[in-house]
């Protein structure tokens, strides 16, 4: 075992982390505030890289502009099903929407592979980010690095503005008591609709930021979307620096294992909601509902 | 009377399949203070939901400032300037005392200011950044009237503020209302205290099985006191 080997699994780990917490960030913010479990965000993650590449191929814009028009239009068509579909099945019942929005992930991903085909799609890492740096011990590239930062910094991001201003506060208020807090005259089904959007477009986020480093294809979100759901059952749903936590401490478990134990990695995460879930059903960090 | 605020008109309401409100008529004027008195049951809470907009089924008319609000959504109505301070209080434990206070969006111009407020309610002041349920429950009811008075909101529902309080902390209650009263704005009040309400009210309308059966004005309430005790059984 070299030092080499368990530094580069752990730069993989944050990695994997990093868009694990993304999504999982997203699918908490609609949780809390739609009470809807949106299995379709992998399909708005891989939404999020067809709109960088596209935005390339068709029209030439570049990465960095990618990084903010693609998650604004997965945050469009978010708004739209959202105002068009998903806002009624609202309700105690959990269920409808969690089926709801996997009949949505499966009709989006069916409609991509229509469009577009199959084929994986090769998308150029930026310029300004090949390469990278030799630390002597491991060698660390650029652009994975620009990765978890930029993650963990809109992560960050996101979780300040929800707890300290007063956008927060609302969201946390219609999170806790929707009628009320419609009764002091806040647009409590405008705010939903905002909510969903924005965790959508997290997912397009994190759909750009993969689309250099996987390959862009239509089903490139299904299997994530599983492994970030073991996530924020592991952090406890609604919660949202659990989301993060977990995240990114799961990523590194992951990444460990590859180096341990390699047939164990593609289930490391699950064992541990297994183990979770009998020890503390509402999560880690999460509330009983 | 002064200028009406509040004009309830056959008002009926319905929770599910069971009819609840079956035709209230009530009217509030501008700078008066109104009392719902009545059982348990009688109906007083749901028409003070219903005014606010927060019951699925109503039908007849709830005239808020000369404005029809009868199909009108819970938020458009707070913006016609009503503060609602709900039963038990609905204070959110996910904020803190502060944020409580800071919540509701101001819906007119002359709100108190916090410094007001918390002249008002001392205890909120030492208590802002405590979790808001964490406070006793005195402590939150002042903090669910807190909340309504920053906004600008001139009309205010309340639903049974001495509700489980200390009489120490009934009588804070009491002077805050009055002093929410000198500012002029209006106020309607679901109470069961009836020495509470008899001695803040200009006038109680009394319900009976989703109806108000009786108005009485502060004038005839010592005539009426064999009346009123009889209304709530006590």
């Amino acid at each position: 075992m070299s030092l080499d080997q368990l530094s580069g699994q752990l730069l993989v780990g944050l990695i994997n982390g990093s868009f694990y917490a993304l999504l999982a960030l997203g699918l908490s913010i609609i949780f809390g505030l739609l009470g809807i479990v949106n299995i379709a965000q992998g399909a708005f993650y891989m939404a999020g890289a067809y709109f960088s590449w596209l935005l390339l191929q068709a029209f030439g814009v570049n990465y960095w502009a990618a990084l903010v028009l693609a998650p604004l239009a997965v945050a469009l068509l978010g708004v739209a099903l959202e105002r068009t579909i998903i806002f009624r099945v609202y309700g105690p019942d959990h269920m409808s929407g969690l089926l709801l929005t996997l009949g949505l992930l499966l009709i989006i991903q069916g409609l991509f592979v229509y469009i577009f085909g199959a084929n994986a799609r090769p998308y150029p890492v930026p310029e300004e980010l090949r390469g990278g740096w030799d630390l002597s011990f491991v060698f660390l590239p650029k652009y994975r690095v620009w990765t978890v930062a930029i993650s963990i910094f809109v992560c960050l991001t996101t979780w300040f503005v929800i707890e300290k201003t007063s956008l927060g506060r609302t969201l946390r208020a219609a999170n806790e008591n929707p009628v009320l807090t419609r009764a002091f005259g806040v647009n409590v089904p405008a705010l939903m609709t905002f909510g969903f959007g924005f965790g959508v477009a997290l997912a397009g986020f994190a759909g750009v930021l993969a689309a250099p480093l996987y390959t862009v294809s239509p089903l490139m979100g299904a299997d994530l979307i599983i492994i970030v759901f073991a996530i924020v059952v592991v952090g406890g749903l609604g919660s949202i620096l659990g989301a993060v936590i977990t995240s990114l401490s799961l990523g590194i478990v992951e990444g460990f294992t590859k180096v341990f134990y390699p047939q164990g990695s593609h289930m490391v995460i699950f064992v541990i909601m297994i183990l979770v879930l009998l020890v503390k059903p509402a999560g880690l960090l999460g509330r009983e509902r | 009377m002064t200028e009406p605020l509040v004009e309830i008109a056959n008002l009926q309401a319905h929770y599910g399949s069971s009819h609840v409100l079956h035709g209230v008529n009530l009217t509030v004027g501008k700078g008066e203070i109104a009392t719902i008195i009545g059982r348990n049951g009688a109906g007083k809470t749901t028409t003070l939901r219903a005014i606010m907009g927060i019951l699925g089924k109503r039908n007849g008319s709830i005239r808020i400032r000369g404005e029809e609000t009868i199909k009108a959504q819970s938020e458009r109505i707070a913006r016609l300037g009503v503060g609602y301070v709900p039963e038990e209080r609905g204070i959110f434990a996910s904020l803190s005392v502060a944020d409580n206070l800071l919540l509701p969006p101001v819906v007119a111009q002359g709100g108190m200011s916090i410094e007001d407020i918390h002249a008002l309610f001392p205890n909120l002041r030492e208590r802002s950044r405590s979790p808001g349920t964490k406070l006793s429950g005195g402590e939150q009811q002042m903090l669910a009237i807190a909340r309504v008075l920053r906004t600008g909101a001139s009309i205010l529902l309340l639903d049974e503020p001495t509700e489980g309080l200390a009489p120490a902390i009934v009588q804070r209650i009491r002077s805050a209302i009055e002093a929410v009263r000198q500012r002029g704005q209006t106020i309607l009040l679901v109470e069961q205290n009836l020495r509470f309400a008899l001695r803040l009210a200009d006038r109680h309308y009394v319900m009976e099985n989703g109806r108000v059966v009786d108005v009485i004005a502060r004038a005839e309430v010592a005539q009426k006191m064999d009346c009123l005790q009889r209304y709530l059984g006590v």
